[in-house]
């Protein structure tokens, strides 16, 4: 094979592959998706009370990221990342950074919310960021998951300022906002957690005497 | 047998490790690590249950005093071998996809004569009340043990079914905006501790599938696939789903069907 040709074919399959990646995916379910989201609806027990089966509601942003497998392409991206922009709501006193030992402990919590018959979680109990589930933060800390990046040091790393804090406070009321589809829930925009919560989060991810960024 | 205690020696081995370094939940850790131990101790707890199992499928009993050995999970009636491996299956008799819990609560109330509530009233066991189904399926699965998990949805039927389960996988819903394909579309990742596959491919499907039904130590109980996928739902936090409702058919069928070629090796042992 002369060097030319080599080339010319390395760069066709290149292409190639390109024009692989850019194919729309089917959406999932192909032509039964309708009848599936029926079937799931109705699959259900009847005792379920009302208020939770408002669960299963998809807003467009839950729809969209379905049809795409989380994956859409980048101008639809951007569309639903405006659209989860504009929920953000901030606390009254305009304050983004709270208590790092409240947000240390936030962090933590992986349990409320569970409902159902079997094993729902008791009423009241407190419901937590559960960021370990899928981050690494303070050190000492090792029992972390690992479906999003590593956030130690985060602070020390991204720095203090006003921007950095703005950032963190409103990718966890809307994660939507700058990564459409991501497997990032949305913290503020579902009320699981509060303005006030989250700017205690805030500073445990940022504080430079928090764990996250000390030792 | 030698190598499913290998196999689960290694897991705890691993385990340990793990154990080792955390603090906070150190007690509870250490908790479940003596669990591990204790069900080490006599092999797979879910042995017994196995045994248990094939006494309750040729016992007569319920209102026609019958035996389940004329139960046709697919393979004909009574053909227990490689039945839990190829199912979920179209079945002529009910028009209907169905899976293994599916079918052998079919053939308690056609064939014993009880009906479908009473039958599955104790779907999975709790502390001092023991589930047959959960029983009965140990039994079914490993009649399968070292068979390839073999279900293609060539029928038009089971095809629409997988279609319909690769749907529910990645639906997202719910104040976490979850799905299934959040926690078990990706290599590689864990959630705390718990290392969790790509169920969207054979390699990672193939492990977790051929796997089930698994004693968990964690619970102290052996858990059927249903039991499985409805705990996945109440994680995803959405309201619970009908005991053998067709979305948790479809999900098996979806899932079955991305493993299909892996050898089977249940009862499982699971944290
Ligand atoms: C279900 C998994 C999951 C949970 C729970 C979760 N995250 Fe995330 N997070 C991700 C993923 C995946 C990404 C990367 C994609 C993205 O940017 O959205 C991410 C990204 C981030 C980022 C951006 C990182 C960067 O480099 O800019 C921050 C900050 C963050 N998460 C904070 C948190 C905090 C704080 C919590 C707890 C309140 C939390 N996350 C809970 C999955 C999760
Ligand atoms: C919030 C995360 C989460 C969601 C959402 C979730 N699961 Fe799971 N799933 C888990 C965890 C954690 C385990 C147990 C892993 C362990 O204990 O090692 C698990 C276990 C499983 C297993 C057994 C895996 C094995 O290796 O034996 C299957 C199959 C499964 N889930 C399917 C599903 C399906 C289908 C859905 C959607 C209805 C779903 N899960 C939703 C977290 C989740």
């Amino acid at each position: 094979m002369n060097f030319k040709f080599g080339l010319f074919f390395g760069l066709t399959v290149i292409f190639a592959g390109q024009a692989l990646a850019d194919k729309p995916v089917e959406a999932p379910g192909g032509k039964f998706a309708k009848e599936a989201e029926q079937m799931f609806r109705t699959s259900f027990r009847a005792d379920n009370p009302k208020y939770w089966m408002t669960r299963l509601e998809q807003d467009e942003t839950m729809k969209t990221c379905l049809q795409f497998r989380d994956n859409p392409p980048r101008k639809v991206g951007e569309k639903l990342e405006k659209l989860n922009a504009a929920t953000i709501r901030y606390p009254v006193d305009g304050k983004l950074i709270g208590d790092w030992k409240e947000g240390e402990k936030l962090a933590a919590v992986g349990t409320g919310g569970h409902i159902g018959f079997i094993q729902p979680d008791p009423a009241g109990r407190v419901r937590g960021g559960n960021c370990y589930a899928c981050h690494e933060l303070a050190k000492k800390e090792i029992a972390y998951g690992t479906i999003g990046p590593s956030l130690r040091e985060f602070g020390k790393i991204r720095g203090k300022d006003e921007d950095t804090i703005k950032y963190v406070y409103d990718k966890i009321y809307n994660s939507n906002a700058f990564t459409a589809c991501t497997n990032m829930p949305r913290f503020g925009l579902h009320s699981w957690l509060t303005p006030e919560q989250i700017t205690h989060i805030v500073a445990f991810l940022i504080d430079p005497e928090s764990p996250v960024n000390k030792d | 047998m030698n190598r499913r205690l290998i196999k689960t020696l290694v897991g705890a081995a691993i385990f340990a490790a793990f154990a080792g370094g955390v603090s906070a939940q150190d007690s509870k850790v250490a908790d479940e690590l003596a669990k591990y131990r204790e069900a080490l101790a006599d092999g797979n707890p879910a042995d017994l249950l196995e045994v248990k199992g094939e006494g309750l499928w040729s016992e007569k009993r319920g209102p026609k005093n019958a035996s389940l050995e004329q139960c046709d999970l697919g393979q004909g009636p009574g053909k227990l071998e490689g039945a839990y491996a190829a199912l979920p299956k179209y079945f002529k008799d009910t028009n209907k996809v169905m899976d293994v819990e599916s079918r052998l609560v079919h053939c308690m109330v056609t064939l014993q004569g009880f009906t479908q509530a009473e039958v599955t009233k104790q779907w999975f066991s709790r502390p001092g009340k023991e589930s047959d189904i959960e029983a009965l399926v140990t039994f079914i699965g490993a009649k399968s043990n070292g068979m390839k998990i073999n279900v293609p949805a060539t029928h038009p039927e089971e095809a629409k079914m997988a279609k319909m389960g690769e749907y529910i996988f990645y639906r997202r819903s719910g104040p976490q905006d979850f799905s299934c394909s959040i926690c078990h579309g990706q290599e590689g990742k864990r959630i705390r501790l718990q290392d969790l596959g790509n169920l969207t491919t054979k390699d990672g499907a193939g492990t977790a599938m051929k796997t089930w039904p698994s004693y968990r130590v964690s619970q102290g109980a052996v858990w059927t696939m249903q039991r499985r996928l409805i705990d996945c739902m109440r994680q995803a936090r959405w309201p619970e789903p009908n005991y053998l409702a067709d979305s948790i058919v479809a999900l098996e069928t979806f899932l079955q069907k991305n493993a299909t070629g892996t050898v089977m090796e249940t009862p499982g042992i699971k944290r």
